[in-house]
This record gives structure tokens, sequence and C-alpha cells, in this order.
């Protein structure tokens, strides 16, 4: 008798994933012989908004590209509208952004840390650490007025600043996440059924990783020192010596699996502890906006020609955003958004062959993907493999609607 | 047909699914609690139950339906013929001259059994998957399980649950025998989480890998008689440990000098209590404070380890007697 193969399709709705994605495996009882990842069901369009929008509308709409880390996409969008505009942001306000950014980076390595525990089905750790993370969200509340769409970031600075009063709180929430993060690095890197579960699953060797042209975590779990607040410096972290967090600096090698990216995950919180402080202890008096007029800041715009390319570090990887302003518009003429999921998804199919159906979750949690950053444009064929153009598509789904309407007898 | 066994035959089942729901909402309560949450309120299984009664049962296009449909109910009766062997407290199994411990122990399986074959019949790759995995489960704790009934019939020199439940397993061994028969407790306390398919051997099932597996098909009324017999194995697998390692009754313990309804109620509640113990012992606390563990470490867990205990326990007990 030979071998039976199963076809599993993952997705685009599947208890593993939080947003649509489609992994269609073969399997060979519980050996996955055959993947093909298919991506493209979050896709909305907003490259498209943002370039019919002026760049203050744009850089709230930005916000909305990531659903989780939502200062990661303004962060690039200002820097590279900062570069192309050739305004600076006064320091204080390039202090005040670092922390919002490292204290979004705490939540959502907490989050990620959560989300791994519940996908091997440990849900206890998964309720442990997000209620951890809610003193990080309550914190971002009380410095930006909301816990995940903080609209604080504005082109030349920021829109509210960090007072006196605030400093007590953040001092007092770094106390709280040094214990957190040691109780953590006890739970996870010491319990042996965290170990069996992720150890050796999703292995990515170095010379996978720089092949696949991976970012962020899963580049440095697999040992390659890589992060733009190192090679790139920009806003406080030109201040702060940042070193990118690597495995073998703890423990003395890599292996780039699920295990060693929650180790480099767990220190990056630490990291971010540090920088916090450091922000804190160095940070400059002045004012917080560059322009505080936003009707001049669009006339600037509007009068302004060039172009830049912005990176930021989020949680996931290095997010980035093209420019064009032509001196025609108040918004950007041309805007481009790459963000990390995009590099890291890639390794989904050499990471998923061979590997056992109960890894799946795992393997597709490991790089912390984000669908609706990753769609970026879709592209849809017909059924002899052309290429529909728009107009088309428009038109087909117009007839689909009319067809599906007269089907159930509903009127227009 | 007496009107006892009439009687019998509509109370227990009742009896047995009411203590059953109960227990699956305190579990769901406590561990809840555990992890910092509120939890549903109690009788929340009971709400869930009533719903999926309501709900339209779907049968998948390419499944034998047949054995589908066939599967639930056979599960569902395996539950309950399980209920009449089991002495409740201080009464007396109503099934008891007609079967022992192997009987149980094939009502067990059966059940794992009946939910893989409905998970075959359904047709789709998750409940295929689900159901592969449960078989190589079932092989792995049947050797364990079976080790400690063998270990039973060597200190009794019978399977019958009624000379099990009558005479309490301590009064009857050695020292040595005594630390054998706990050696078997502890490899029976392994093998529970994994024939309730719990957290972590709730590998057949497990959510985000392959959606709940076997149950994936499953809608309406079949995935109702599955959940109330999953309930009622719960119970059922609780008390069937307390009758074999805590037989002591409340009277032997402290002399309270009770008659009639009076004790019967007292033994009655006593009995729900060390239930309860094993039950959240065995299933809740287990079920909060572990990851789900891959079928082949499950395999490897059960083949090795709760093998070497429950068959040192058995030599202890062998040499004890």
């Amino acid at each position: 008798m030979g071998k039976t193969t199963y076809y599993v399709p993952v997705g685009p709705i599947h208890p593993a994933l939080k947003e649509p994605i489609r992994v269609e495996a073969k399997v060979e009882g519980e050996k996955i012989v055959e993947v093909d990842v298919k991506r493209g069901f979050a896709h909305r369009g907003i490259e498209y908004m943002g370039m019919k929008r002026n760049a203050i509308q744009t850089l709230y709409l930005s916000e909305r590209i990531c659903g989780i880390c939502s200062i990661s996409h303004p962060y690039a969008f200002v820097i590279g509208s900062e570069k192309a505009l050739g305004i600076e942001a006064p320091p204080r306000a390039q202090y005040i952004r670092t922390i919002i950014g490292e204290l979004e980076r705490i939540h959502s390595h907490i989050l990620w840390l959560g989300v791994i525990a519940h996908e091997m089905g440990f849900d206890s750790l998964l309720f442990w650490t997000w209620k951890g993370r809610e003193k990080v969200l309550d914190l971002l509340e009380l410095l930006t007025g909301n816990r995940i769409n903080y609209s604080v970031f504005m082109i030349g600075g920021v829109r509210r600043d960090i007072k006196e009063s605030h400093m007590k709180a953040i001092r007092d929430a770094i106390n709280y996440y040094r214990i957190f993060t040691e109780e953590m690095k006890e739970i996870f890197l010491s319990d042996p059924v965290y170990k069996a579960r992720t150890r050796g699953v999703a292995q990515l060797s170095k010379e996978m990783a720089l092949k696949l042209n991976v970012v962020g975590p899963v580049a440095r779990a697999a040992g390659l020192r890589v992060d733009v607040r190192q090679d790139n410096p920009y806003d406080a972290y030109a201040d702060i010596d940042v070193r990118a967090i690597v495995p073998q600096d703890i423990i003395g090698e890599a292996r780039g699996d699920a295990y060693d990216i929650t180790m480099v995950r767990i220190y990056e919180i630490e990291q971010s502890l540090d920088i916090i402080e450091f922000c804190l202890d160095n940070m400059p008096e002045g004012k917080i906006m560059a322009i505080p007029n936003y009707v001049v800041l669009l006339s600037k715009i509007r009068k302004t020609q060039g172009e830049a390319i912005g990176m930021h570090e989020a949680p996931r990887g290095e997010v980035i955003h093209y420019f064009k302003y032509d001196g025609k518009r108040d918004g950007p003429a041309v805007w481009k958004v790459i963000a990390p999921s995009y590099n890291n998804i890639n390794t989904w199919g050499p990471l998923l062959l061979g590997a056992e159906v109960a890894d799946i979750p795992i393997v597709v949690a490991y790089i912390d993907p984000c669908m609706c950053c990753n769609d970026r444009v879709a592209v849809v064929r017909d059924e002899s493999g052309r290429i529909i153009d728009p107009t088309t598509l428009h038109r087909k789904a117009v007839e689909k609607t009319q067809k599906l309407r007269k089907e159930l007898g509903v009127g227009a | 047909m007496t009107p006892e066994t009439l009687a019998y035959a509509f109370t227990f089942p009742i009896l047995g699914i009411f203590l059953g729901l109960v227990y699956k909402g305190i579990d769901r309560r406590i561990s809840a609690r555990l992890t910092s949450r509120i939890g549903p309120p109690i009788r929340q299984p009971f709400w869930d139950v009533g719903k999926l009664l309501l709900k339209e049962t779907v049968v998948p296009e390419n499944a034998v339906a047949g054995i589908f449909n066939a599967m639930p109910i056979v599960a569902f009766a395996s539950s309950m013929t399980l209920l009449l062997y089991i002495p409740f407290g201080v009464l007396r199994a109503p099934l008891e001259g007609y079967g022992d411990l192997i009987v149980i122990l094939y009502l067990l399986t059966l059940q794992s059994l009946t939910m893989a074959i409905g998970g075959f019949a359904s047709g789709s790759p998750f409940s295929s998957i689900g159901a592969q995995r449960e078989m190589v489960l079932m092989m792995s704790y049947e050797m364990p399980l079976a080790t400690v009934i063998v270990g039973f019939a060597l200190v009794y020199r019978s399977f019958s649950l009624t000379t099990i439940a009558t005479t309490p397993v301590w009064s009857l061994t050695e020292p040595l025998a005594a630390i054998g028969i706990l050696l078997l407790f502890a490899a029976l306390l392994v093998v529970t989480p994994a024939e309730l398919a719990k957290l972590p051997f709730d590998i057949a099932e497990a959510e985000t890998e392959i959606c709940e597996g076997m149950l994936a098909e499953y809608s309406g009324r079949n995935l109702a008689l599955f959940y109330l017999s999953d309930a009622v194995r719960g119970f059922a697998m609780a008390a069937l440990e307390v009758v074999l390692f805590l037989p002591f009754t409340l009277d032997s313990l402290i002399n309270l000098g009770l008659t009639g309804w009076a004790y019967y109620t007292v033994e009655a509640l006593w009995f729900l209590f060390k239930v309860m113990v094993i039950y959240l012992l065995a299933i809740t606390l287990v079920r909060t404070s572990f990851a789900r563990f891959r079928i082949e470490q499950a395999s490897r867990i059960f083949w090795i380890y709760v093998n070497i205990v429950a068959l040192v326990g058995l030599a202890l007990v062998w040499m004890g007697v």
C-alpha cells in the first residue's frame, strides 16, 4: 500500500491565523511534502488612497497599515517625509518619538510571546503575558491618549509632550518590566515543554537567512547582526550606541529556531528598557514641533520637490517608506511602503517543507506575520492566466453583484 | 425487565449527564481563575449543549453519511453504559454482576475509537489527520492502562469492580505492594488527560494545528452527543480512579454513626468531593500548566516513561502480594 497523501488547506481562515493568508500543504502522515503560500487576501489599496490626500491625512492613514504596531509606519513616514522636505524635528521631539517607539516594541514583543504560547496550546502562558502587557498599553494611553492607534507623530515633531508627571509613570513601568522580563526568561527559556516544542523548529541557518533576505528579529535569531537602529541610526538612536541582539552574544551560538527567536525578543525588551531610561535621563528641553501651524506645513509641502527613503526598525523588522514630493500637491506624489513581513514570509516555504503538521502554527507564527502590512499589491489573473486590468475587474465585480441580486431576488 | 432496571436506565444517564456537565463547568471556571480570568458561569456547558441541540446538523458532501451519523450515538451510548458499571460511593453499580474492569477498559476505548472512525468517515483532511493522531495516541496509552488493570488483578485475583470497591486496595497490600499501587496511581493519572483528550495530550483535537481535528466537521446534534459523552467520560474516569485508589468511605474515616438516607447522602457528597479532587488534579491543573506535545513526543512519554513507572509498580505489586 502506498503512502496516503492529504491536502491540508491552512487558511485563508484558520484558528492558527489571525489574519487571512493561505498555506496549502500536502502531507504524508504527519510530514509536509509540498507547500504553497498564497497571499493578497487583505489588500486595501492604502498607498493609492494616500496619494490622493494631503501629507497629514496620509500620515494618519499610514498608521492604519498595521493593525498592531501602529507607530512603526508613521515613524518611517515622518522620517522619510522630513528628509524629503528638509525639515528637522526638534531634539526633544526626537527623544519623545524614540520613547514611544520603544514602548511599542515592548508591547509588540510581549504580544508575540503570548501568541507563540497559544500556538502550542499553552494558553495559561498567553493569559499571563498579555496580563503583563496591559501595563505598557496603559502607559501608552497615558502618554498619547490611545491604546492602539496613537496618532501622536507629526511631520517635524510630535503632537504631545512628555511632562514631568509622566516621567514617574514611565519609570515605574520600567521597574515593573525589569522584573517581568526576568520572570519571562525563567518561564520561557527554562520550561522543558516549551523547549521541547521550539528547539529545532523553524530552524533558519545564517546562509538561508541571507539568501531569503529576512529582517528584524528573524534575521537576528539566525545570527545576522542587522538592525536599522544600529546600521542607520535616526532620532535619539544616533546618541545611543544600539547593538543588535544576537543569540551568539547570549548563549554562544545561533541556531535560528523558534527558541532562539524567543530569546532574542525577550532580551530586546530589556534593551528597549535601557533605551527608554537613557532617553528619560538625557531628554533635551525645547519645543516639540518644528512647524506647529499645519497650514504653513502644508504650504511648505506644496512648494517642495524631493524624494527620500525613511527607515524604522519596527518590532518585526525594518519598515521602509519611499517618498516623492513633486511640488504640485500638498501630499506625496509617490508613496511606497515595504513592510518587514513581506521579506519574512518567504521563510515559510523552505521551513515548512519536511516539517510536521504540528509545527505549522509555530513556523507560521514565529516571524510574527502581519498580513495587512504585507499586502501592498494584488494581481488578479483570469482562467487562462492573463492579468485582468482594473476596469475589467470592476466591471466583472458589478456583473457578479447584479447576478447574485437577481438570483436572491433582492432589489438594487 | 424489572422496575428497578428501568429506574436505573432512566436515572443514571440523567444523573451522569448532569454531573458530567457540572464538573465540566467547574473545571472551566477554575481553569479560568488559575489564569487570572473570570471564566464562564458554571451552567455554561448546559447552555452549550442546549444551543448545539437546537442547531442544524450538517453532513459534509464527501462523508460516509451512515457511519458519520452513527458514531456520535455509539459514543453517547458507550459513555452511558460506562456509568452503569461504576459504583457510586456506597451505592453498588447497577450492572455490577455483568462485567468487570476489562469491560470498562473497552468502553473507555470505544469512545476514542468512535471519534476516530467518525473523523475518518467525515472525509475532511483535518479530521483524517486528527483520527490518525488519535489512533497513535491510543496505541501509546493503552499499554500503561492495561498494566494498571493487571496490577489490580494481581492483588485481588479478580477483575470484578465490586470486589475492588468493597475492599480498599490499601488494606490488602504489604508496604512494598503499596508503593507499587502508588506508582500505578501515578501512571493512571498521567493517562487520564490522554484518555479524555485534554491538554497536554489533546493532540488529536489541536485547535491551532488542525482545527479541532476529528470534530472539525461535526455540528449540531452530532456534536452535542460527542460533547455530552466527553463530559460524562471525564466524570466516569475520575470516578473510576476514586473507586480504584481512594475507596475510603467517610464512615470508615470518622465514625459519624449515620443511618438511612442521611448516610447515603453524606457518603454520596463525600464521593463527589473525592471525584472533584481527582478531576482537578488530573485534568484542570494539568491542562492549565502544560503546552501541547507533538505526537511523537507524547508517544515517547507513554511508551518509555509512563510504561517504566507502571511496570515498576506492577513488579512491586507482584513481589509484595
